[in-house]
């Protein structure tokens, strides 16, 4: 009961203050008109492009057509006009996706344990830690994969190293390999894992593992039943913060795949090259995105869900 | 001490410690061999023969090196700039205020280019400025790219300033309208000074991103417009030299001097 005449005390401040809050909506105006311009606009356009028919020499002619969607699937036969099935774009979607759920499976198995131990050091070196993995998270990307690719080139350090030491006389063949792109995607989203698992386990309540020693639980039972359940919101924002931005990886496929071994994200941009397929691009970029909204999806719905029941 | 003893015990998990250095190994081994590597006084890019500062040198010295730097600084210091105003308004639009109906989508609005993959972004900003340069023959030229940038770094940038505001203490601004202190009186007096820190740590991660972007940059740029990443990239496709390795030590030197202020400023701040 004595708690009552401070909120009130806040209520009227608060009521007093409204007067000038009520104005300061407008303050979100230009953020929200650059993004709303510069970033939702553009995101119509390539829907609407989606639907219309591609010019000869790239762009887009304005006509009404669902031939980029059929082209995802199907393609024109040149002799008959007879649509022809054509799982190329679906391979290389469904490639990408095991890439993707690899990379988010490795990245956990290896994340959590880091997560786990520098949520456990004394506060000091915790700082130390948090550092260390913010440093690769804000770190050039296109640099650090062209630091992955000079290590596993035929001519590259472990080539060099493995034919220095007469255990191997031909380089192994690394680069521009499915093995390249999985080592690429998983050096570049490690940090994306481990960042929010840490600010998970950081706020672990130790008197339950405690508790559950107490219970005569094994070191790996506490593990499993104690203290993965209760990371479960940071092991999930870890593994969409890391699953999106793998799907629809274009920098590493790019330099580690050589071409060769393309991803959704390769597939796209290269269908706006001049003389491409605009209007197919769109449309691949239209699917990857639903794929992401369906994960975001999934996202909301078990963190909402957790909220009603804690 | 067996207390204390015991309370580690509790935390501890086999293995875990070997998987944590491990992870930093791989995170840091290429980095730092690329770094290396930028110090070889040889042509090779794998094989070290002596300690040498020259291919740093050759990289200050190469004028298209200069013109990518150049480009570089206009766009990620215009974008940083407009950005960080924007994400400072928006952040005080999104907290100091009563609820409304539109503020879950504002927020949504604000923080869009963090959900879509970025290639997406780059395709779709592309067919944009096609579509304005084709219909209203509209080209701002770099004004492009620093357009497009500002959109992605205005989440970044609004992030911090919003935690910032979130954390800081309500009674300072009551006390000041109070005292009859105008709105605007009390932003400045006591909110704005109070958010110089965050301010601060949105504007370098703002920077960060602009700075380091590729992807985004490489669709949207049209001729002359190469930035730092981008020259990069034309560089790995001849043949290489540890100019390349010299020049990508710069970018990450940068992108690490941010970091660590963004870093040490938001811990300040606990």
């Amino acid at each position: 009961m004595t708690t009552i005449p401070q909120s009130t005390a806040a209520e009227v401040a608060l009521a007093a203050e409204n007067t000038g809050k009520k104005r300061n909506q407008l303050l979100s105006l230009p953020a929200l008109l650059i993004v709303g311009i510069f970033g939702v606009v553009p995101l119509l356009i390539i829907l609407i492009y989606s639907f219309l028919k591609a010019a000869p020499y790239g762009g887009v002619e304005w006509k009404f057509s669902t031939d980029a969607y059929l082209n995802f699937l199907f393609q024109k036969d040149i002799f008959d006009d007879t649509l022809q099935f054509t799982p190329d774009y679906l391979i290389i979607y469904f490639r990408s996706l095991v890439f993707a759920v690899l990379t988010t499976v490795i990245c956990l198995a290896l994340g959590f344990p880091t997560a786990y131990f520098m949520a456990t050091r004394p506060p000091a070196q915790r700082n130390w830690w948090v550092l260390l993995i913010t440093i690769p998270f804000w770190s050039n990307l296109l640099v650090r994969t062209i630091a992955i690719m000079f290590i596993i080139r035929d001519e590259g350090l472990i080539n060099d190293l493995l034919m220095g030491l007469h255990i191997i006389d031909k380089p192994i063949a690394m680069l521009y390999t499915n093995f390249a792109i999985l080592l690429g995607l998983l050096y570049s989203f490690l940090p994306f894992m481990v960042l929010p698992l840490y600010s998970s386990l950081e706020k672990l309540d130790f008197r339950l593992v405690e508790a559950g020693f107490d219970l005569y639980a094994t070191r790996r039972q506490v593990l499993w039943r104690v203290i993965i359940p209760l990371s479960k919101p940071g092991i999930i924002a870890g593994c969409l913060l890391v699953f999106i931005p793998a799907l629809g990886a274009y920098v590493t496929p790019l330099i580690l795949g050589g071409g060769t071994h393309l991803m959704i994200g390769d597939l796209i941009a290269q269908q706006f090259g001049s003389g491409r397929n605009w209007p197919l691009g769109s449309a691949q970029a239209l699917i990857l995105m639903a794929v992401v909204l369906v994960a975001l999806y999934f996202y909301v719905r078990n963190t909402s869900g957790r909220m009603k029941h804690g | 001490m067996a207390d204390a003893e015991k309370i580690i015990d509790i935390k501890e998990q086999p293995g875990f410690r070997t998987i944590a250095f491990i992870c930093l190994f791989l995170l840091y081994a290429p980095i730092l061999i690329l770094i290396i590597f930028s110090f070889n006084s040889g042509n090779a890019i794998t094989r070290f023969e002596s300690f040498s500062g020259h291919w740093y040198l050759s990289a200050l010295a190469n004028a298209e090196f200069y013109g990518a730097a150049k480009n570089t600084m206009i766009i990620s210091i215009s974008a940083t700039i407009l950005s960080t105003i924007a994400a400072t308004l928006a952040a005080v639009g999104t907290t100091r205020v009563k609820p409304w109906p539109g503020l879950a989508a504002a927020f949504m609005i604000i923080n869009l280019p963090l959900m879509v993959p970025e290639i997406i972004t780059a395709v779709a900003t592309l067919s944009f400025f096609a579509l304005v340069a084709g219909a209203f023959g509209l080209n701002f030229g770099i004004g492009n790219l620093i357009l497009a940038h500002t959109v992605f770094c205005i989440p970044f940038a609004y992030m911090p300033i919003r935690a910032r505001l979130e954390d800081m203490d309500l009674t300072l601004e009551n006390a000041a309208a109070d005292l009859y202190a105008t709105p605007w009186q009390a932003f400045k007096r006591i909110t704005l000074p109070l958010l110089v820190p965050g301010i601060m740590s949105g504007g370098a991660l703002a920077f960060i991103v602009s700075f380091d972007d590729f992807t985004i940059t490489q669709l949207v740029a049209g001729p002359g417009q190469t930035t730092l990443p981008l020259f990069i990239w034309n560089q790995i496709r001849r043949p290489m030299t540890p100019e390349i390795n010299a020049i990508s030590t710069i970018l990450l030197l940068v992108s690490i001097a941010f970091i660590s202020v963004s870093f040490l400023i938001a811990r300040r701040r606990k």
